[in-house]
């Protein structure tokens, strides 16, 4: 058996912005202009995947871009590492991890991103019917971390 | 671009009379008046349209062809007076030769499975480069039931179907050569006439996928003279849910149906059944009443609407948004000929087309993002895919004027 290859654990070991100044900095945005200014400064901050970990096996189905996507578990909180071809679907992925990256799995558990992303003022980015995949990126993390 | 404004101003009035039967068209999206520049995905439906298939449901509902009642007559009528102004709409021969269907997809399908019996290992399939997935993938399928090969005929450089290399190809004596009339994902027209010609003088059976051709050029199936032409009532100002077939008779009447049982048969036993004769034999089931219904009204409405000037100005427009965003610059278009129709496809510098698309939303413009069903023709252009804007018969300056407005500020955001 061939074990599918995954990041080194180092690689989960990054700080994101926590929720609470995420949003409150959204909520001084004037326009959408400058909230998607923010959303993909936000995805220039994090960590890019190599080629190598590219691969279809970690990719979230239901984006019209590319995204993929890893997460491990460490001393009972849970990490990600992802990754867009697209800077929006990025600062987006940014955006989850916010409220999910280094967090318990109750915590994640109770993670609403509905709720979370009427504050940041983007609920209409989240529909499953939105191909940027934001709603299958929200699900494959939250999903990862049940039982 | 003063040439556009004389149109503009040569047809204002009977422009915004056409434009003022759209409902849909007047709404804003969040601080933004909807542009819509979608239309080669599906149009907006005029008020005719949807008056018509009020009027079907709120008196004359009731099944097609078979009780014997006052209602049911009315339906009937109303039904199979579609199929005249279809025949009529592109020329048919004969009303039989008009098979409703739920879109061009279930056309080529319905053809593709028809053929089965008559194709066998070896036989050659040719399909354009440019083609839609729906004029792919039923051949492929029919390819693996027969063992016929699939040869895809190349472009040129330019996006244009490479005549040289079909001359070339059509010399290998093809059984089916499927074609587009006009291009989705880049609005690149094929001379179908020639085409066809050409086909047949090698004994070809042709189909041609008039799907983004139906609603900008009249189409007649005399001039084409091709055996199969398919359409959808969706993106010509019709509803979805309704598509047509239009087959040779002669060779439509050969085709074994796809689906079968209700109104196709002419009689069954448990001995066996016999089918019935066209249409019916092709048309399974209670079919898709309020949309022909529908259909029939955007036939009306494009009789009426679609003049010659008409056309002018939607083909002047194509060619002002093309220059638009030549002019914007950074912008790269794709099979941008002063002769397409519909639609233009673009990328904003090496930017993703997705963050394009999400950004020209913000603003109230909607244009498609992706491969546009032509994965093929991305892998040909070496895309991972493209913008696209369409337009329709609805379409006017302004809208273009606030798309290449809004695409500047994404550029602004993002180079």
């Amino acid at each position: 058996m061939t074990l599918p290859i995954m990041p080194r654990a180092a690689d989960f070991a990054y700080q994101v912005e926590d929720a609470a100044t995420l949003l409150a900095r959204f909520e001084q945005t004037p326009n959408w202009q400058e909230r998607y200014r923010q959303i993909m400064l936000l995805g220039k901050e994090l960590p890019c995947l190599t080629n190598e970990l590219r691969l279809e096996s970690a990719q979230v189905k239901g984006c019209e871009s590319d995204a993929w996507l890893y997460h491990i578990e460490q001393d009972g909180k849970h990490y990600y590492l992802a990754d867009s071809d697209t800077r929006i679907v990025k600062g987006l992925i940014g955006l989850l991890l916010s409220a999910c990256h280094g967090k318990t799995q109750d915590q994640i558990l109770a993670f609403d991103p509905a709720m979370y992303f009427k504050h940041l003022g983007l609920e209409g980015q989240l529909s499953p019917s939105r191909t940027n995949g934001l709603h299958a990126l929200a699900k494959a993390m939250i999903d990862a971390v049940k039982p | 671009m003063t040439h556009l404004a004389s149109t503009d101003s040569a047809l204002p009035d009977s422009h915004s009379q056409i434009r003022s039967q759209f409902p849909t068209l007047t709404q804003m999206l969040g601080d933004y008046p909807l542009c819509y520049l979608d239309t080669a995905a599906t149009s907006q439906k005029p008020q005719c349209v949807l008056d018509a298939m009020a009027q079907y449901y709120l008196q004359d509902n009731a099944n097609v062809h078979r009780a014997a009642h006052q209602l049911s007559a009315r339906a009937t009528s109303s039904y199979e007076k579609v199929r005249d102004q279809l025949q009529v709409f592109i020329n048919a021969k004969r009303r039989e030769e008009i098979i409703f269907t739920h879109g061009t997809t279930e056309s080529i399908n319905l053809v593709a499975f028809g053929l089965t019996p008559q194709l066998k290992s070896g036989d050659l399939i040719l399909i354009d480069s440019a083609a839609h997935h729906a004029n792919i993938v039923p051949w492929q399928e029919l390819a693996k039931r027969t063992g016929a090969i699939i040869k895809p005929i190349p472009l040129t450089q330019d996006c244009r179907l490479d005549l040289n290399a079909y001359q070339t190809l059509l010399a290998l004596k093809p059984k089916v050569v499927a074609l587009c009339h006009v291009s989705n994902a880049l609005g690149t027209v094929n001379p179908v006439i020639e085409l066809v010609q050409q086909a047949k003088a090698q004994g070809a059976i042709t189909l041609v996928d008039g799907a983004q051709a139906v609603a900008h050029l009249s189409v007649d199936m005399a001039a084409i003279d091709c055996d199969f032409y398919v359409f959808s009532g969706h993106k010509m100002y019709g509803p979805t849910g309704i598509g047509v077939l239009y087959g040779r008779f002669e060779i439509l009447d050969t085709l074994t149906p796809l689906l079968t049982g209700g109104e196709m048969i002419k009689r069954v036993s448990f001995d066996g059944t016999e089918f019935g004769s066209l249409p019916n034999r092709l048309e399974a089931g209670t079919p898709p009443i309020s949309a022909v219904i529908g259909l029939g009204a955007a036939i009306d409405f494009l009789q009426l609407s679609l003049t010659p000037e008409v056309k002018a100005h939607e083909a002047e427009l194509l060619q002002y948004l093309q220059n638009q965003l030549r002019a914007l610059g950074d912008v790269h278009l794709y099979g941008a000929h002063h002769d397409n129709i519909g639609a233009v496809a673009f990328n904003l510098a090496d930017e993703h087309h997705q963050d394009v698309g999400i950004l020209l939303d913000q603003q109230g413009v909607a244009v498609r993002c992706g491969h546009h069903c032509a994965m093929p023709l991305m892998q040909t252009l070496n895309l991972k895919g493209c913008c696209r804007a369409s337009i329709g018969i609805y379409t006017n300056k302004t809208d273009i004027d606030h798309f290449i407005a809004a695409l500047a500020s994404v550029k602004e955001l993002l180079l």
